[in-house]
């Protein structure tokens, strides 16, 4: 049966993340680090998966990890959605892992080890708006001689790529490891609507890359449908925060004499945030939950969270700029960077759209 | 009594003692009440043993499992659901002896008198009078009542009634049980949108109503129904639902077995609303986990405004993917159902009766009110009403 619920190890879990991010990931400096040329916050991540452990939530102990499951990484993401935290936690600890936990062979195994350790941060270079299942693009291999060769090309929309020590690129259907440091990588960032999820575009001049499968459709499947499944608990975490921020702010803004939060009007709306905050908690649980069982149910359950969950986190993103009035349109107010990743978040690993066709398909309802 | 190992075995005792089999209906109801497995988190006396809420389902899945008849919880949901735990949290020990047992076996129904044609989402306006007969003691009520389900089969109803209109109107509200036999209670169908006559008006004239009768004290009324109302919102969301087990079923259903119905337009709609469909389900699971785990969330206010929302839009649908058959309906007989079966009949009444699922049972508007109010914590509107007496309010 589906376990719906949040266990007391998950919930103690919540707590030693969410007191960490009170403390070292405040709105303000968030926003700060969004406009510098380092997104992603590398002390934030060095007590998240050093401190803590939790880079390595989906590697096997024997493997170099928690061995836990992505119940517990999902729970993880509720938090850093909260928080709109800068880390690379669901590119590297879940998309870039599954792609590795997909592939044999030491490269993969001692890889798989470093991104668990949270010492080397990994990226799939797969676009972020690629849905489960879509086609993607690779790049041109080369033969040079030894077990990896060389690559040539040029891949886009790639998220955290800025930042990642590894980039795992498929090229002539295989997918090949990639050291961002060495010569013949260029790594382009791009202006991204979410400041807090950088994409950037990769070029491949002759990069040496060493071979990490020969199947490359099937690791980034498998990465792409975790990334679709626990995303969805990301944007719950939005959701989340906009609402819990919202009512609030309309308990203490005061108009006409009485709070605003006491018309009807906008009770309702908040209300009805709510119930789908609500749904989008049993959807991402249900899809973290398959995940962490292996369930039949697991591409279902995954299109079902992410066909519910983005249209949600961008509602209540938009509710909030508007019931908070003029100052949800400053830039000093965060609510900004919430609609930014809701909205970067409903295009990222398939749209709702995307989804609901995927999911036509899972439940025999086709289109004419 | 706590355990759930030992109230299994006291199941599987009572079922070779009483062999379902082999045991009239009503019998083995009535012995199942008196050895405290009828609702075990009641007293022990009175249908349970004192124990946990959450071990009722011990003893369900036992007796399911054996095969034992039920006291047919729908047919007397009503009384089950909203006059039994007001009977027990507010009624004299003669009271509780008088009327639960009868109720739980379904030997008597029971009815709720609470709406009034003026009174509905501001329920404590209510007007129909209860006054007190000094010579006898007893209080004679006048008024009328609506959307009163099972009136015509009712035994017995709980009532609230006005007996004090010099107070504010939530303080002069007295609550009692009717008797539904009496001379001066009149029920008349009330014939709906769907041409059917689920509920009815009823009319209550000089109604005499021992004090005995009274739940609560005098003009602690509104306090006891709050009980009432309580329960009734909490009753849905129990059950597991299976996947397309919803009004979402039958339109999958159509759409699978009639592909010359489908437009692009209409699947677009139909995925969104199997997606949401999906996650009501599985809100409802969620619920029904926390539930036996013992730690209730709110979710169950909002349960009802989903589904109300999601019946009316799928229904919608349905009519319109029918197409040509989508003009016709399948019967006005005007009818007195016993129940109402909200997916039993056709697309076009399962669209015009699912209307009153935003109205029946507290509107979605009030509901939205209580949802933000009592989980959002956000502050009620300036009321005007509420120590004015209440025969001095607008009316």
């Amino acid at each position: 049966m589906t376990d719906l619920l949040y266990s007391e190890e998950e919930e103690a879990l919540r707590s030693a993340v969410r007191d960490l991010l009170t403390d070292r990931c405040d709105a303000a400096a968030v926003l700060a680090r969004a406009e510098t040329d380092t997104p992603h916050d590398r002390e934030l991540w060095k007590a998240l998966a050093e401190g803590m452990g939790l880079a390595g939530l989906l590697v096997p102990e024997e493997l170099g990890g928690q061995g836990a499951t992505h119940r517990e990484a999902a729970v993880v993401l509720e938090e850093l959605g909260r928080a709109v935290a800068p880390t690379p936690y669901l590119t590297s600890a879940v998309v870039a892992t599954e792609a590795l936990l997909a592939c044999e062979g030491p490269e993969a195994t001692e890889l798989l080890a470093a991104l668990a350790a949270g010492r080397t941060v990994g990226a799939l270079a797969v676009s972020l708006a690629t849905a489960p299942g879509a086609p993607f693009n690779g790049v041109r291999h080369e033969e040079v001689g030894d077990q990896g060769g060389a690559l040539h090309g040029e891949l886009t929309g790639i998220a955290d790529a800025v930042g990642a020590d590894v980039l795992l690129v498929p090229a002539g259907g295989g997918l090949f490891a990639v050291h961002t440091a060495q010569d013949g990588v260029t790594v382009t960032p791009r202006t991204s609507l979410d400041l807090t999820r950088p994409l950037a575009t990769v070029t491949f001049e002759g990069a040496r890359a060493r071979a990490l499968t020969q199947d490359a459709d099937a690791a980034v499947r498998r990465a792409l449908r975790a990334g679709a499944a626990l995303l969805a608990s990301e944007q719950l975490g939005v959701a989340e925060w906009c609402l819990t921020e919202t009512v609030r702010y309309t308990k203490e803004r005061h108009q006409f004499n009485r709070p605003v939060g006491s018309f009807q009007a906008l009770k309702h709306r908040l209300a009805q945030l709510w119930l789908e905050v609500v749904g989008t908690r049993a959807a991402a649980r249900a899809a973290a939950d398959a995940l962490a069982t292996g369930s039949a149910d697991t591409d279902l359950t995954s299109a079902l969270a992410q066909a519910y969950a983005s249209p949600v986190a961008v509602r209540a993103a938009e509710e909030a700029v508007q019931l908070h009035g003029g100052i949800g349109m400053t830039w000093e107010h965060p609510v900004h960077l919430y609609l930014k990743r809701a909205k970067a978040d409903s295009i990222a690993y398939g749209t709702a759209g995307a989804h609901r066709e995927a999911l036509a398909g899972l439940v025999e309802l086709p289109a004419p | 009594m706590t355990d759930a190992t030992e109230l299994r075995l006291r199941t599987e005792e009572f079922l070779a003692a009483h062999p379902p089999a082999s045991t009239d209906r009503g019998d083995f109801l009535k012995a199942r009440f008196d050895a405290g497995l009828a609702w075990v988190h009641y007293p022990e006396g009175l249908g349970g043993l004192g124990a946990p809420r959450s071990l009722q389902a011990v003893v369900d899945a036992e007796l399911e499992a054996a095969g034992a008849p039920d006291n047919d919880p729908r047919r007397i949901g009503i009384g089950l659901g909203m006059a039994a735990p007001t009977v027990l949290g507010f009624g004299t020990e003669e009271q509780k002896r008088r009327f639960l047992r009868p109720l739980w076996t379904g030997e008597e129904v029971w009815c709720q008198l609470f709406s009034e044609p003026g009174a509905g989402s501001d329920l404590a306006a209510l007007g129909t009078r209860a006054v007190r007969d000094e010579a006898s003691g007893d209080w004679i009520v006048n008024g009328q009542k609506v959307w009163t389900s099972s009136a015509h089969s009712a035994r017995w109803a709980i009532l609230i009634a006005r007996t004090d209109p010099e107070q504010p109107k939530h303080r002069g509200i007295t609550y009692f049980v009717c008797d539904m036999t009496d001379p001066g209670v009149d029920v008349r169908p009330l014939r709906q949108i769907t041409g059917e006559a689920e509920f009815n008006e009823v009319f209550l004239t000089d109604v005499r109503i021992p004090d005995a009768h009274r739940l609560g004290a005098v003009g602690e009324g509104w306090k006891v129904a709050q009980t009432t109302l309580m329960n009734e919102r909490v009753s849905i969301g129990g059950m597991r639902i299976p996947r397309e087990g919803g009004m979402i079923g039958p339109v999958a259903k159509a759409w699978r077995e009639r592909p010359e119905l489908r437009t692009h337009d209409l699947h677009q709609r139909l995925m969104k609303l199997w997606v949401d469909a999906e996650v009501a389900r599985l809100t409802g699971e969620r619920l029904r986990q926390q539930l036996v785990a013992g730690q209730p969330g709110p979710e169950g206010s909002g349960m009802k405004l989903g589904f109300a929302r999601l019946n009316q839009e799928i229904s919608g649908l349905e009519v319109e993917l029918l197409g040509e058959e989508g003009l016709l309906y399948d019967d006005w007989t005007m009818r007195r159902p016993e129940l109402v079966d909200f997916t039993g009949r056709e697309a076009g009444y399962r669209y015009l009766r699912s209307k009153g699922n935003s109205i029946e049972g507290g509107t979605s508007e009030v509901l939205l009110n209580i949802v933000a109010e009592r989980v959002l914590g956000l502050p009620s509107e300036p009321r005007t009403d509420k120590d004015v007496a209440w025969k001095d309010l607008a009316r």
